[in-house]
């Protein structure tokens, strides 16, 4: 899988990877048993500490959606409820795109939009988070 | 990572005749961990890594590295054993050819790697007939590195590593800082590049005028670290908010900005009293914390 990581944003390299792998595994870009790349080689990959990816494995492997062999890899684990989410997130990306037609048919640009949508996201994010 | 500590200072103090170039620092670098050492030109960074390697010695404090006093003569030099640095001005033995340095120094050192030394030789395209003192800055940088990274160390100390060096060059030099935390080194270096910086380092030092302004993880930099602009349909009030983690507020016509170290939740909390009519909270990039920690200092 390919992974976008932005080191200028306002969330740890680590949980981008984590966010990114569950993302994958919502839209079925990964199934289950699927191999992630070993801990050093993905580093190496993606030009980061060994020890984010180490963090972002060990917070999957905690959440049960990851399975770290010795020696061999990480394997992906891809439960019935994360099927049923992907269907969800199917449906939530119709609607997002509904609701962006409909600003945009209201004479708002993309950047815009973009703007809104980020403002929201991390006022909610930093209201949300607790110490 | 609960590792222990590769370096551990105490009011570590340099002075030369009135100036203290480093003022009582008290520096942690974890193990296996890469951490950042950030400042202005001056602003104490290489006369710190010259202190850690008993290249010269502290006016006062302590120090330890890999758990050695470093104003014992003796631990000093066990500890460069299991060290490997790259000078800031990159200084070699300039009469010797390429191959020559690389064969000195092996001789030198039990934890040389033939594979490494090869892989890099190829890789950085170093002429092994030429003469050292021949070679372009960048091409010097390389071959100092060659002659660190081809061993492999507990602790790897780099002083402006990239300096001079091609965007190509800086991607494998990056490269094998994180191979060789991989394996277990850490990696402590200097530098001015913030990007390359954000990219691949744990934890970030920054020092200014010899005192240690900033020591964080870059995972809770990107969590804390916010920027808080409030836009106002009137003037702003003029308020003071006295919450511990404001770092800054600025205004500017009808709107204000804060920059928070923490408690930007609180933060937002607090503004709500004020009716802005928006508040847009954004992240702070590290070169953002790295200037106003700086300004902040004058």
């Amino acid at each position: 899988m390919i992974f976008k990581l932005n080191p200028s944003a306002g969330q740890p390299l680590y949980s981008q990877v984590v966010q990114q792998v569950r993302h994958a595994m919502e839209t079925g870009i990964l199934c289950d048993g699927d191999a992630l790349p070993g801990i050093r080689t993905l580093a190496e990959e993606l030009v980061v500490s060994p020890n984010t990816i180490a963090k972002a494995y060990s917070e999957l492997e905690h959440a049960g959606l990851l399975e770290l062999r010795h020696g061999s890899g990480a394997y992906v684990i891809v439960k019935r409820r994360l099927k049923s989410r992907a269907e969800r997130t199917r449906a939530a990306q119709v609607r997002v795109q509904a609701l962006v037609e409909s600003l945009h048919a209201d004479g708002f640009s993309g950047e815009e939009i973009q703007r809104m949508f980020a403002a929201e996201l991390f006022y909610d994010a930093s209201l949300e988070r607790k110490p | 990572m609960t590792d222990g500590l590769a370096i551990e200072t105490h009011e570590l103090t340099k002075q030369y005749g009135n100036n203290r170039v480093v003022n009582q620092l008290d520096l942690r670098v974890p193990e296996r961990q890469i951490t950042a050492f950030l400042g202005r030109n001056g602003a104490g960074k290489s006369t710190t890594i010259k202190m850690l390697l008993g290249i010269t010695s502290p006016t006062s404090g302590t120090g330890l590295v890999l758990g050695k006093k470093i104003q014992d003569a003796a631990q000093s030099r066990d500890l460069r054993r299991e060290v490997a640095f790259v000078a800031e001005d990159k200084q070699l033995y300039s009469y010797l050819t390429v191959e020559q340095l690389v064969r000195f120094t092996r001789s030198f050192y039990a934890d040389w790697r033939t594979d490494a030394e090869a892989r890099l030789l190829k890789q950085f395209q170093l002429p092994t007939g030429c003469k050292v003192k021949a070679l372009s800055k960048g091409m010097r940088t390389k071959l100092a590195l060659l002659l660190a990274l081809s061993r492999q160390p507990r602790l790897l100390i780099l002083d402006e590593p990239s300096e001079g060096l091609d965007p190509v060059s800086i991607e494998e030099l990056l490269h094998e800082i994180v191979g060789a935390v991989a394996v277990g080194a850490t990696v402590f270096f200097s530098s001015h590049q913030i990007s390359e910086v954000e990219r691949i380092a744990d934890r970030v030092c920054i020092i200014d005028h010899g005192r240690l302004l900033v020591d964080i993880s870059l995972d809770e930099m990107r969590r804390e670290y916010r920027r808080i602009t409030l836009s106002f349909d009137v003037a702003p009030p003029e308020i003071r908010l006295a919450l511990p983690g404001i770092q800054q507020v600025r205004t500017s016509g009808r709107q204000m900005t804060l920059l928070a170290r923490e408690n930007a939740d609180a933060v937002i909390e607090l503004t709500r009293d004020l009716h802005p009519v928006s508040v847009e909270v954004s992240p702070v990039a590290l070169r953002e914390v790295f200037l106003e920690t700086v300004k902040e200092a004058q």
